[in-house]
């Protein structure tokens, strides 16, 4: 029979292990950041961002097509994923019990587990190999593929938070119900919406796997949709994993602007909840 | 006279209003269910283009694609039963890390942290995920590898006469299974604490209280009273990681090595499934190797989906029993 002081101290050391488990969770991604600022900051300058990638040994190459090939990914992406995202949350939140509704929750939710290379993948399939060449088009097609889950899942969620009374309230006022939903329904959750949609842009504005079947990468200028395109990762892996001095420099630069990209709007969908619903919502 | 028509007219344009709206409402459902049915539509094109892509490999070689490990191009013959192996070892290795220290965390914040600590922790560990696997590949290559090889994997080796077990024999060259492991651990590890720690904050207080009123110390009443109660969507979200590990491939390419061999040592280099495909896409030779490469997507596809569809169940199963 154990002592009850024996207990306690047991007690004790497993709750200092969870603040343990705290420190060491927090600890990779303090580690990241303070390299990223460390290594990163100091390869970065306006030729950076304005530049053409130059090749090797010549000095002040930049990534401007990269950053701005990675808007464009993110806009195509955006045109594809958010309007299905909405309307299929739409659906589920207004039919919560059909049988579609209940196998495009399961299924969203499998998509949005698959491995980012699998739908890459697929769009190569029918978007590169059956027209015979990379483009833009195919990288944004995939990176909208990835963010439909996660739009419709968080759609979801921000509609069932606004209050049935205020749909009865419209519906009661003789507004049809379509109308209700969009102008009231959809209009309240908004801010919740828009939360969804940026943690869906900030998750896919990383993502490489994808786009080595699809964008491909471009070491010239391009904004057109049936070009392959460069792209911030791409631009971040191909430095990387080359033998250059200069080139790493160039890496660490590119993965800080790309994770202050991605911080600025993780950070920023936090707070567009919060001043709306008082907590934060994920 | 008058009178009568206007009414009428009135009833008639009232009735056009109604129509009006359910016509309304017949294009709003028809749009919405088409948006639903996209859902579907699409996770039935991934399984067709990449089995589609996958099916002259499998047609040509058969299962041998996934049971042997001779990989050789020039030979037109392709086994990919090193990257299958290195997925599971690397995956196993990121689980065997991240799980504690994810179930830690999340036992931290649901139940002992004290309330200023909770929202910034909780925040941390979230950002965990929003980090590009392309960073994490980056700063494995250039911080975690030197790391590696300078100092752990002699002090695992030697220093802790590690180097005597099959596990961590053999050079320290840096890129290796176990720096592989560890990112992947990194990656998984704010997957399976969110989930947890919405399973724990779904156990009712009248567990934890009753656990409390029996004498139980606040460690039992966890072990006991809370963990039995969540543990199936705990084990959900270990799932739910392991999905993640399974299918992670920049950061894994990067780090892994990529060598097609399998070796009992986690300081070796090896290769995934994923990693595979990442790097020798660009470099296939011919119809039949692209076409093996799609082979190894495919595999991957299937074992994702199984361990996410058991995931999502078990997550579900909890929260079923919460709405009860």
């Amino acid at each position: 029979m154990r002592t009850t002081r024996g207990r306690h101290i047991l007690s004790g050391g497993m709750i200092g292990l969870t603040y343990l488990a705290a420190v060491l969770a927090t600890l990779p991604l303090l580690l990241i950041l303070w390299h990223l600022v460390q290594k990163g900051a100091s390869s970065l300058s306006i030729a950076f961002f304005t530049n053409m990638p130059k090749p090797v040994g010549e000095a002040g190459g930049g990534m401007a097509n990269a950053i701005v090939g990675t808007l464009v990914l993110i806009g195509i992406a955006s045109a594809i994923g958010l309007p299905i995202g909405i309307g299929a949350g739409l659906y589920l939140a207004e039919k919560r019990t059909t049988a579609l509704a209940y196998t495009v929750r399961f299924l969203s939710d499998v998509l949005n587990g698959l491995p980012s290379i699998v739908i890459g993948i697929f769009a190569w399939e029918f978007l590169v190999r059956s027209i015979g060449h990379f483009s833009a088009l195919a990288g944004g097609v995939a990176l909208g593929t990835m963010m439909v889950p996660l739009v419709t899942r968080t759609t979801e969620e921000m509609l069932l938070v606004v209050p049935t009374s205020l749909r009865e309230a419209a519906l009661a006022l003789g507004y049809p119900r379509w109308r209700t939903s969009i102008s009231v329904v959809l209009r309240t959750a908004l801010a919740g919406i828009a939360t969804g949609a940026l943690v869906a842009i900030a998750r896919i504005a990383g993502e490489t796997a994808p786009l080595l079947f699809t964008a491909f990468g471009n070491q010239f200028w391009s904004t057109s949709l049936r070009e392959p395109i460069a792209a911030l990762p791409l631009q971040i892996f191909a430095y990387a994993i080359s033998a250059y001095d200069e080139w790493h420099r160039l890496a660490w630069a590119g993965a800080l602007v790309l994770i202050t990209i991605v911080l600025v709007i993780s950070i920023a969908a936090r707070f567009v909840t919060r001043s709306r619903f008082g907590a934060p919502v994920d | 006279m008058t009178a009568l028509p206007a009414q009428w007219l009135e009833k008639d344009r009232r009735r056009l209003r109604v129509d009006e709206a359910a016509i309304g409402d017949r294009i709003y459902e028809v749009i919405t269910a088409l948006c639903a049915l996209i859902v579907p539509a699409l996770v039935v094109a991934i399984a067709v283009a990449i089995f589609a892509a996958a099916w002259p490999a499998f047609a040509k070689l058969g299962l041998s694609i996934v049971t042997s490990s001779d990989w050789d191009v020039a030979g037109g013959y392709f086994g990919a039963a090193p990257a299958l192996f290195g997925t599971l070892v690397s995956a196993a290795v990121a689980l065997v890390i991240a799980t504690p220290l994810a179930i830690g965390v999340a036992i931290f914040l649901s139940e002992f942290s004290p309330a200023w600590l909770r929202q910034p922790v909780g925040f941390l560990v979230d950002l965990l995920a929003a980090i590009p696997s392309v960073v994490y590949g980056l700063w494995g290559i250039f911080v975690l590898i030197p790391l590696l090889r300078e100092h752990v994997m002699p002090f695992l080796r030697d220093t802790l006469h590690l180097g005597s077990t099959p596990f961590f024999t053999g050079p320290a060259y840096g890129p290796s299974m176990l720096a592989a492991g560890l990112i992947l651990a990194i990656m998984a590890l704010p997957y399976i604490s969110a989930v947890s720690r919405e399973v724990l904050l779904a156990v009712p207080r009248s567990q934890r209280e009753a656990a409390l009123a029996l004498g139980a110390t606040r460690w039992e009443m966890i072990r006991d009273a809370v963990i039995p109660y969540a543990r199936s969507g705990i084990i959900g979200g270990i799932m739910l990681g392991l999905g993640r590990a399974l299918g992670e491939t920049m950061a894994v390419t990067m780090v892994i090595g990529n060598r097609p061999e399998i070796s009992a040592s986690l300081f070796a280099p090896g290769y995934t499934m994923a990693s595979l495909i990442a790097n020798e896409f660009s470099e296939a030779t011919n119809d039949l190797h692209l076409s093996a490469l799609m082979a190894v997507g495919a595999t991957l596809f299937v074992i994702t989906l199984i361990v996410n569809a058991i995931a999502r169940w078990l997550v579900w199963s909890v929260s079923r029993v919460r709405a009860r």
